[in-house]
């Protein structure tokens, strides 16, 4: 299914625009396809171990998917992904 | 120029100074370089010890390039020695901040005093933030004083006490029906499309933060140029904690201490406790919280400096402690029975954590242990509204043997 992902500002000199549309059923599918659009953007994203960059939130639907399955967290037809810096608040 | 540069912690890439807080490589968190040879130049005991009874005396080690036109005098709060409750506990050398006595009441003033002065440095023309309540009061305060545009997100389920305490100053005022997280969330995200808008907490937090160092100078300064054996704090974001510690060893490096040997204790509600979590479970991440506790202002699950925090307790041998509701309460009662204090919940945390860390003997009675109350009690009053006792009088009274056996 097609997802909406939200760019934050220091990706979108890789993506130009701050909103992208992939397919995908979980987000690390979802993060797999936006890497195939985006050459090197995951590596961005995921740090070598696979798991999300401790400095990156990951939001389905407003929900951290760090509440849920991390990056097996399933996406629905018309959810947006949100990729929001953690350092941020407080 | 005071400052140098922004750089990443992570990756230590440079950035030109402006209003921006996360690294375009690697996403951490970015911190203000000072130019430490200029700062040298212009420092002294002296000159501290004779400047304005407020924050800005210590203007030369925040970031700020001009002379500050926001001021509320902030700062520079009494550091009281706490004889009654140090007798209690068994602690001869107690001392409280007590940084509830800033213009509103928290000790957010301080951060939004160098926060709203580097808005103005950069020409930005609206203050915002994510707030728990304490942040929200103060923005929109130094925005009224300032003349700048305010707008303060906040959950709407904050007490209603904080609601008002910013409402006064008339900043427009958004609630978000959720957790302090989305609040958060939502502001990251608008912060990065909002031209002119300076959001404390976000694109200005390598300045703003900067802010809470003074807290420690002021304890250094105010305990005789001496070094606390141990400092406790309460945790929410965790930024508050690192910068105290920050302050205390600029100090070292200038000279004007030595030998810091301050064990660092942070204290969290057992309701949102994901720093103490991972000090306990050895962790060297955050697994985030959803925050359920009467202690609002410090209700972070996803703490920025969590992970910061964790290593600090490590590296000082500090520890941390988690409290439950009804020993945050009692930890208000006590602070306000024997020493006058009233504090809001997050300042009822900090003293439950004192009383455990005595009763465990974590801390020897001859140290200096300096407890930071950073808000307000009147701030949180449902958390002691309960039970409140009183000796009820007729008006008309006219017997005096009725009157004297009732008071």
């Amino acid at each position: 299914m097609t997802v909406l992902i939200n760019i934050p500002t220091p990706l979108r000199v890789i993506t130009k625009d701050r909103t992208v549309e992939v397919e995908g059923n979980t987000l690390s599918e979802c993060i797999n396809n936006l890497d195939e659009k985006f050459n090197g953007i995951k590596k961005r994203l995921i740090n070598d171990d696979g798991e999300i960059n401790k400095f990156i939130n990951f939001y389905i639907n407003g929900e951290d998917v760090r509440h849920s399955k991390g990056l097996e967290t399933e996406t629905k037809p018309s959810s947006s992904i949100d990729i929001v810096p953690a350092m941020a608040g407080g | 120029m005071k400052v140098n540069c922004l750089s990443c912690k992570v990756c230590g890439q440079e950035y030109e100074v402006g209003p921006k807080y996360v690294c375009e490589m690697c996403f951490g968190p970015l911190e203000v370089q000072y130019n430490w040879e200029y700062i040298r130049k212009n420092i002294s005991i002296e000159k501290i010890s004779e400047g304005p009874k407020s924050l800005w005396r210590y203007i030369d080690l925040l970031p700020l390039e001009s002379d500050y036109e926001i001021d509320l005098q902030a700062g520079f709060t009494p550091l009281v020695k706490a004889k009654n409750l140090g007798e209690y506990l068994g602690l001869d050398n107690l001392w409280i901040k007590n940084d509830s006595l800033n213009p509103t009441f928290s000790f957010k003033d301080r951060v939004v005093s160098v926060a709203s002065n580097k808005a103005k440095e950069f020409g930005l023309t609206t203050l915002a933030c994510a707030s728990t309540g304490n942040l929200a009061g103060s923005i929109a305060a130094h925005g009224a004083k300032g003349g700048l545009e305010t707008v303060v997100f906040i959950p709407k389920n904050l007490e209603k006490e904080k609601i008002v305490s910013a409402a006064v100053y008339n900043p427009k005022i958004v609630t978000v029906d959720g957790t302090y997280d989305d609040v958060n969330r939502i502001c990251t995200m608008l912060a990065e499309e909002k031209e002119g808008w300076a959001f404390a907490n976000i694109n200005m937090r390598p300045f703003y933060s900067e802010g809470s160092k003074t807290l420690g100078y002021e304890i250094v300064e105010q305990l005789g140029w001496e070094v606390p054996d141990n400092i406790l704090c309460p945790g929410g974001s965790g930024s508050l904690f690192t910068k105290v510690w920050k302050g205390i060893k600029e100090f070292e490096k200038l000279g004007f201490i030595e030998n810091v040997n301050t064990k660092m204790h942070i204290a969290q509600a057992k309701g949102c406790c994901p720093i103490i979590n991972a000090i306990d479970n050895g962790n060297d991440f955050i697994e985030p919280v959803i925050p359920d506790t009467i202690a609002k202002s410090i209700a972070i699950g996803n703490p920025a400096d969590g992970l910061n925090s964790v290593n600090l307790v490590n590296k000082t041998n500090g520890t941390g402690t988690s409290v439950t509701e009804n020993e945050i309460i009692q930890g208000i009662k006590l602070l306000a029975e024997m020493e006058g204090i009233f504090t809001e919940t997050a300042g009822g945390v900090v003293i439950a954590s004192l009383i455990k860390l005595s009763k465990q003997n974590k801390l020897s009675p001859s140290e200096k242990t300096v407890c930071l109350i950073t808000g307000n009690g009147l701030k949180t009053p449902d958390a002691v509204s309960n039970n409140i006792k009183t000796i009820d009088i007729d008006s008309k009274v006219n017997n005096l043997e009725e009157l004297l056996s009732k008071v």
